[in-house]
């Protein structure tokens, strides 16, 4: 194999892992609190707002109902504005960010809705703030839980990323499509794809480490 | 200390309301140990969430230390219940915590310095006796340990109330016993007012001063414990009261009983004796003074705080005068008596 082709794969390699890197990041930085919303502003919970919280509701219902290849296309107005282009790896970081969102806030919820209703009561009990509650009670205890979702989140954006090669996104996956698929070179297609099994089973090994370094359970 | 005025709690509307509790009045002194005891089901939990309003009632006031908590504002609220530890049945401890952190989670939310917070939390270990767990985490803890973490916790904010939401129910009976101990230790040292609420009577004998009964949402009784235990007046609290002392009459006799006197009957009664007829040797007398024979067929002495309660299932044997003779005797001198039935003597 020819050294450009090495720099290819690497390349592409590194766009691959800049694209989870940057969605993975923002979805985490706006997941996170959407999940905890939907999840405080239910009916008898800490900020119950049920109204809000159909609202919030529904919209994330939107987002996840989407599929990613028709989110990627019908957002590329809004790409274009942010990023200034709707190809290249930028480009694509940003429907990646939007899909993983919603995906985010849900496995949050989820993870909070594992927590004993009895350690809300018992800050409550102690006079603790809403706000109080969820930094000091409902993060740090689900802690696990939100590390086993954003693993998932992660896992899930690698794959999504190589659909944005699709499109000109850049990364592995279109590496993979034009030169693999539509060159016919096999090699490069396997190469492709070991790199994406190996990038993933690093993400999961490093996420199981995290909840296991964070279970007092 | 605690007044809890007309307190009722409906929860939904229309056919499905319930009625959680029903004009609720209770008054807990300062410094007293006031036990609520029920059948699951009976309001128990709603009481004791309605004090510190984790509950709020539909209708009526409850007043903690002087202030009205119903007519508190949010924050005002939370400082009060800096005032009013509690404490639970699954303990709710933080299991992302260590134990001394558990401990300062309450000084942490006031907005206590580190330093202060390290004083606080060293002799509030020292008190319940987990000076060597500090940096353990929860679940390398029995759940006795689980529950004195959550009572140094529930001190941490220096309360003057403390509110124990079923807190021995989860435990055997010896770490039951070490709570208790530990609770009333409490009480004494720190002039702590504890409302409990709890379905064991153990926990009402051992460490309570005063009880109450509750019974689809209204409390029915109110007394002292010693009075509560020698002669409750409504049929739940016998039926508690028994359960506790298990005092029933052997199967084989039972099953010999008939309710009616017979020519050759006698009756088997069951005797509760209380105060001075304790001490006093009365079995003799009786079977001197009315010539019956007493056959004892189960007894049992029980010490209740400052009184000793007996009770005895015993068959009176002699004509059917000298018997009648006998339980008047036996009333005259303040004993409780309970014809129980009759049996046919075989000999």
């Amino acid at each position: 194999m020819s050294s450009a082709m090495l720099d290819l794969i690497l390349q592409a390699t590194l766009d691959t892992l800049y694209m989870v890197a940057i969605s993975g990041m923002i979805s985490t930085l706006l997941g996170v609190p959407l999940g905890v919303m939907l999840y405080v502003t239910r009916p008898r919970q800490i900020l119950a707002m049920p109204v809000l919280n159909q609202v919030l509701s529904i919209v994330t219902n939107i987002g996840r109902s989407i599929p990613f290849i028709i989110l990627m296309v019908a957002i590329i107005p809004f790409t274009r504005m942010l990023v200034g282009t709707s190809i290249g790896i930028n480009a694509a970081s940003v429907p990646l960010t939007i899909a993983a969102i919603p995906f985010v806030a849900r496995l949050v919820e989820g993870a909070l809705n594992e927590l004993s209703p009895g350690l809300v009561e018992a800050a409550q009990s102690m006079g603790a703030t809403p706000w109080q509650i969820v930094r000091k009670v409902l993060l740090p205890e689900a802690r696990g839980g939100i590390i086993t979702g954003l693993t998932i989140t992660v896992v899930t954006l690698v794959s999504y990323s190589a659909m944005a090669g699709a499109v000109g996104g850049g990364g592995l996956g279109d590496l993979g499509i034009r030169y693999g698929y539509n060159r016919f070179n096999p090699t490069i297609m396997v190469i492709t794809v070991v790199i994406l099994v190996v990038m993933v089973q690093g993400f999961q090994s490093l996420g199981d480490y995290l909840v296991r370094k964070s279970d007092r359970k | 200390m605690i007044y809890l005025e007309n307190i009722s709690k409906t929860y939904g509307v229309g056919a499905n309301t319930v009625h959680a509790l029903q004009n609720v009045n209770l008054h807990i002194p300062q410094g007293k140990i006031h036990g609520v005891i029920g059948l699951s089901g009976a309001g128990k939990s709603t009481l004791i969430r309605c004090v510190n309003l984790l509950e709020r009632p539909s209708a009526g006031k409850v007043s903690v230390d002087g202030q009205d908590m119903t007519a508190l504002s949010p924050q005002a609220l939370n400082k009060a219940r800096h005032r009013i530890g509690m404490i639970f049945q699954h303990f709710n401890l933080l299991t992302s915590r260590t134990v001394f952190d558990n401990i300062a989670l309450p000084l942490e939310l006031m907005g206590e310095t580190r330093s202060t917070i390290r004083q606080r939390v060293g002799p509030l270990l020292e008190l319940v006796g987990l000076v060597d767990k500090a940096n353990q985490y929860p679940a390398q803890l029995s759940g006795g340990q689980k529950q004195r973490v959550a009572i140094a916790r529930a001190l941490a904010s220096k309360p003057n109330v403390l509110l124990c939401d079923e807190a021995t129910s989860a435990l055997d009976p010896q770490t039951t016993g070490s709570i208790l101990e530990l609770l009333r230790d409490i009480n004494k040292k720190l002039g702590l007012t504890i409302l409990l609420i709890t379905h064991e009577m153990e926990v009402v004998k051992s460490i309570c001063h005063r009880v109450s009964l509750i019974s689809d949402g209204e409390l029915v009784e109110d007394a002292e414990v010693g009075d509560f235990f020698t002669a409750p007046r409504t049929q739940l609290g016998r039926e508690f009261l028994n359960d506790f002392l298990q005092l029933e009459p052997p199967k084989e006799l039972i099953e010999r009983l008939s309710p009616d006197a017979g020519t050759h009957t006698h009756p088997v009664v069951r005797l509760t004796f209380s105060g001075d007829a304790v001490s006093t040797p009365l079995i003799s007398r009786l079977a001197r003074e009315c010539e019956v024979d007493v056959s004892i067929l189960q007894a049992k002495v029980e010490s209740i705080q400052d009184r000793t309660l007996g009770l005895m299932i015993a068959e009176l044997l002699g004509t059917p005068q000298q018997t009648r003779d006998a339980m008047a005797y036996l009333e005259s001198h303040q004993l409780q008596i309970e014809v129980l039935g009759h049996v046919q003597r075989n000999a």
